[in-house]
């Protein structure tokens, strides 16, 4: 048994808190922070449990690198129309493992509610988060969102 | 009681009820998505075995399509002739035979029902009658018909050959993306609140496209002025526009103050998702076709997909995506149909706006059934052209749902 100091459950900590900033950086809107949660090269892709298990590569939503992030924030900023609206995202079941000394897996389990600006609110995804981090500067280096359903209601616009 | 006739302008004119009445929408599953029309089913591609199986949609009746050991095709009505049950649960497979759960009624790969538990009864009790005749009620089988790896259905045994359906104005843009065995990259559903002739007017509208979209016209991926065109057939039920890859460098979006033209420091520091290879070997650079009643083939760029509108309610429609590459395709082309798929769905630079603009019509238009669309774009006129400044097809689509509607 590992002491209470022990560096996994650093680490475990570590991760949770990334996890947390991320997710509050996105309900609280602001998006222009979103990018710097990844790597430089870092790769984020949103997909459907369906897909998958059926072997399918196909994304809903697909960057590669910090460029492409912040592309995705610029079009949301300046491009795409949709209407307000926020998200709360629960995280929980944080399974952390360190793959290497550069790299920890984690797992973990989402809620993502949606809440329009009349006050509708509905429960728009849930699913796993599925990353490799970065140890030294505790960034993405990759994030799949793997969702539990195909569906998508009106559209996703703010990332999960 | 609502009043449900045409207005008096005819063609240009689409009133708000046709979007909200329980009446028409029960009407139209009969008279257009169980009538005489072909529906699209599913690719041929996701049917690659025989005794593989698939579910889907004809309007709001479930539907099984098969591949029988011989390899033909079929397709019926996803209910079991006994008491209503679906007879077909998952989403995709591959069977011997399809039983109903409920009661153990037995179907083979055409939906024949070829079995009824215990139909002659244990030791002389029990069972039906010799004269019941349980096939009465089976399954209703489709006529099926592919066209270059896309399987279409229909319950009307009067329509067309699907080929003739679609008719030569259209068939050749179909064939035009369909040159090779297709290979799926995988599917979502997009749910929106709308009823589903506001997607298929959003579909056949040349004229929003790039207003709406101010990542088409920003980077000049499709703008009116633009080289390109739109066919529409002569029943006005089918149409296809164009986009040719030529860049436009003109600045009428900016002149009139456009906000689809965006502010100029606007740009992408990573293009990638756009870089288009002319795998087609013809200069388009979008092409959109759709086939009444719900049905569009796209290709945006390198990003293909057929899109399967399954209405559920007046204000509340299913889009099924289903994205696909070239059996064919190499690690560099899928790699960039897989970053294009940025463009479209859901989460699509281009698609989502067309989610959120049709379900404002729907609340927008609550308070006036009476009340009605202008469509007015190029004039009263219905017909193919090389000006996508018209709303040419969405007239085509009310003339061919009046037609089947007997409205």
């Amino acid at each position: 048994m590992k002491s209470g100091t022990s560096p996994d459950f650093e680490l475990q900590l570590a991760v949770e808190q990334l996890h947390a900033r991320y997710a509050h950086a996105l309900d609280a809107g602001r998006l222009e922070e979103w990018p710097e949660f990844f790597t430089e090269e870092g790769r984020y892709r949103i997909a459907t449990a369906e897909n998958e298990e059926r072997g399918l590569p196909l994304p809903v939503l697909y960057a590669e690198g910090r460029a492409m992030l912040r592309d995705r924030v610029a079009s949301l900023r300046h491009a795409n129309i949709y209407e307000p609206q926020r998200y709360r995202h629960l995280a929980s079941s944080f399974l952390v493992q360190r793959v290497d000394d550069r790299v920890v897996s984690s797992t973990s389990s989402f809620v993502v509610i949606r809440v329009m600006q009349d006050g509708a609110t509905m429960v728009f995804a849930s699913g796993r988060y599925l990353d490799r981090i970065v140890v030294a500067d505790m960034k993405y280096e990759e994030r799949v969102v793997v969702c539990d359903s195909r569906r998508f209601d009106t559209l996703l616009a703010i990332p999960l | 009681m609502l009043e449900r006739s045409w207005p008096a302008e005819g063609a240009t004119r689409v009133p708000y009820w046709v979007y909200q009445d329980e009446e028409i929408y029960r009407e139209e599953q009969a008279k257009i998505f169980r009538g005489d029309t072909w529906s699209y089913l599913c690719l041929e591609a996701e049917l690659p075995e025989p005794k593989s199986f698939i579910t889907t949609f004809v309007g709001d009746m479930p539907v099984v399509v098969t591949r029988d050991p011989k390899g033909a095709l079929h397709a019926w009505e996803n209910r079991c002739a006994h008491r209503g049950a679906l007879v077909c649960m998952q989403p995709r497979g591959a069977a011997e035979r399809f039983t109903c759960i409920y009661h153990n009624w037995t179907y083979d790969h055409a939906g024949n029902l070829t079995s009824v538990a215990f139909r002659r009864g244990i030791a002389g009790k029990g069972g039906m009658p010799a004269d019941a005749r349980p096939e009465s009620q089976a399954p209703k089988q489709l006529r099926v018909e592919s066209v270059h790896g896309l399987v279409f259905g229909t319950l009307s045994k009067d329509v067309s050959s699907l080929e003739a359906y679609i008719g030569p104005e259209i068939l050749p843009r179909m064939k035009r993306v369909l040159v090779k065995p297709l290979k799926v990259l995988g599917a979502y559903t997009q749910v929106l609140p709308n009823n589903w002739k506001l997607y298929m007017d959003n579909v056949k509208d040349t004229y929003h496209a790039s207003l709406l979209h101010l990542f088409f016209t920003r980077f000049r991926i499709n703008r009116l002025t633009q080289k390109g065109g739109v066919f529409v057939s002569p029943d006005g039920a089918h149409h296809c526009t164009y986009t040719e890859m030529v860049e436009d460098r003109g600045d009428a979006y900016e002149k009139d103050g456009m906000r689809s033209a965006g502010s100029q420091s606007f740009s992408l520091e990573n293009p990638e998702v756009l870089d288009q290879v002319d795998e087609l070997g013809d200069g388009v650079a979008i092409q959109i076709l759709s086939l009444f009643p719900g049905f569009v083939l796209h290709q945006i760029r390198n990003s293909l997909a057929a899109r399967q509108v399954v209405p559920k309610g007046i204000d509340r429609t299913e889009l099924h995506w289903t994205l696909f590459g070239f059996a064919d395709d190499d690690e560099a082309m899928t790699r960039r149909r897989l970053l294009q798929a940025n463009l479209v769905g859901p989460a699509g630079y281009i698609s989502m706006e067309d989610g959120a603009a049709t379900g404002f019509v729907q609340r927008g238009i609550a308070g006036s059934p009476e009340r009605a669309s202008v469509i007015e774009m190029g004039g009263a006129t219905i017909g193919s052209g090389d000006s996508r400044i018209t709303e040419t097809a969405v007239r085509g689509l009310w003339k061919a749902w009046r037609h089947h509607m007997q409205l």
